[in-house]
């Protein structure tokens, strides 16, 4: 985190102030890297060319300026260190092309899901070796996998995948959803319960089926 | 080695207080050198239930802020020397403590006692997480219903992340403490069977606590329910509970109070 310090004109009385805070507390800015605001300084004032200098006397580290147009280009003899906006250097340069490692298609988790969890995995399928406690959440891209009770809430095709579906050996879940559409516990099949189930969607209907 | 062990529930009123005092009791029973520790600032109630409420002097917000030396705030025990308290302040919240200064009084309670039982307070918020960061072991205390398990499982999931030793990429030691079990209700489906509430939290089992007027009796006098009624069901059960943390197998029952007229009857005259 660097502190960002906003001058305003005229610039004198600023700095004049900052001495004052500094005086009473002297270390405030030892050892911290600070960044420059210069949009309230018009760019024709003379002073911004000992903007820099005066900084440097007050050992304050200047680490880079903000609040410059893209096309400002500061005088070599003013000294400024590189010019950043948003907290990034601005000027163009080539991201360098990497290979990418390839991306894991599934998360694995081989212990419970407790209440309070959330499970989630956007990009593919989601396995559970073990249980998904009442108030947890499992949240997967692609299809879902429990090998223990569902007591909370499954969420499958999250990204719209109609073709996702959802396994457990004991349904008891609070919830269930493929692809946005759902069942809450009071919805699902009374003689499926605590049984194992596969869940998968049919056109735009939940259907729940034994698994044996 | 001494061992720092966090009672703790999530869900208020399942009897995390009451465990405390029982186990660490008991403990010093058998000859180790227990302190309890209140961690529940604001609430303070442990003093109450061990009897000591007359005597807190300086709490653990005291040593925690350094206006008083440990030693100071320690509150031995009146029938038994093994057993020390440190109570909790009850005029400030749970902001006063901070992570440094509770590190620090763990350390010192370590080096003095073999056993540091934490009383954590309800809820999931600093108090709790500041009263189980430190632990070795835990003792999830859950009524038989369904509430109480869900609140024990959400714990669980925090003993397993929110911990020193689950930063330090170590497994937390869980154990489940059963308490105001009615095998009649159980059997009859009024509330859940053991076997329920294991199968949901899939943690080991310390002990069965059944549900007696004895443990609000022992309260209301202010002594944990093992010294004041010692061959009741509930203490029996602590008592089990205590010889399984302390390595020993012994077989999972649960204790029951012989109830017949003349019993009833016994008591009325007695009381």
């Amino acid at each position: 985190m660097a502190l960002a310090l906003v001058p305003q004109p005229p610039l004198d009385s600023w700095f004049a102030e900052l001495d004052q805070q500094m005086a009473r507390a002297p270390n405030f800015f030892a050892g911290r890297p600070v960044v420059v605001d210069v949009t309230f300084l018009p760019r024709n004032d003379p002073d911004l060319a000992r903007l820099a200098g005066e900084f440097a006397g007050r050992n304050i580290r200047i680490l880079g300026i903000e609040g410059t147009e893209p096309n400002f280009t500061p005088p070599a003899a003013w000294g400024w260190p590189p010019l950043l906006s948003g907290g990034r250097p601005v000027g163009t340069s080539e991201v360098p092309e990497e290979k990418a490692a390839p991306e894991p298609h599934s998360l694995l988790r081989d212990e419970n899901v407790r209440s309070g969890q959330s499970v989630s995995f956007p990009k593919g399928d989601v396995t559970i070796i073990g249980s998904v406690a009442s108030g947890a959440e499992v949240i997967a891209g692609g299809s879902i996998h429990i090998y223990g009770a569902l007591r909370g809430r499954a969420i499958a095709g999250v990204m719209g995948d109609a073709k996702a579906r959802i396994f457990c050996r004991k349904l008891e879940a609070e919830l269930i959803a493929v692809d946005g559409l759902y069942k809450t516990a009071d919805d699902l099949p009374q003689n499926l319960r605590g049984k194992p189930v596969k869940i998968s969607l049919d056109g735009d209907k939940i259907v729940i089926e034994p698994l044996d | 080695m001494s061992k720092v062990l966090v009672v703790t529930s999530g869900k208020g009123g399942v009897g995390k207080t009451t465990s405390t005092a029982s186990l660490g009791a008991a403990l010093a029973a058998a000859g180790q050198k227990v302190v309890v520790v209140d961690f529940d600032v604001g609430l303070r109630n442990l003093d109450l239930v061990m009897g000591a409420e007359r005597r807190v002097v300086y709490d653990l917000i005291n040593v925690v802020n350094g206006d008083a030396k440990l030693a100071q705030a320690l509150i031995r025990d009146k029938r038994n020397d093994n057993l020390s308290l440190l109570a909790a302040s009850q005029t400030r919240d749970k902001d006063a403590l901070n992570l440094e200064g509770v590190t620090k009084v763990i350390e010192q309670l370590r080096e003095k006692f073999d056993w540091v039982l934490c009383d954590s307070p309800a809820g999931i918020e600093k108090g709790a997480l500041l009263a189980m960061y430190h632990a070795d072991l835990a003792v999830v205390v859950t009524n038989p219903e369904v509430s109480s398990v869900r609140d024990s499982d959400r714990i669980i999931g925090m003993l397993d992340s929110k911990t020193a030793k689950a930063e330090r990429g170590e497994k937390m030691e869980k154990v489940l403490l059963l308490t105001r079990y009615d095998q009649a209700r159980a059997a009859r489906g009024e509330m859940l069977k053991v076997e329920d509430v294991l199968e949901i939290l899939s943690i080991p089992l310390l002990g069965i606590v059944p549900e007696s007027q004895e443990v609000l009796r022992a309260s209301n006098l202010g002594a944990p329910v093992v010294m004041s009624s010692p061959n009741c069901a509930p203490s029996r059960a602590y008592a089990d509970a205590v010889r399984r943390l302390q390595g020993e197998t012994v077989p999972m029952n649960i204790p029951v109070d012989r109830t017949g007229l003349f019993a009833k009857f016994l008591n009325w005259r007695v009381s």
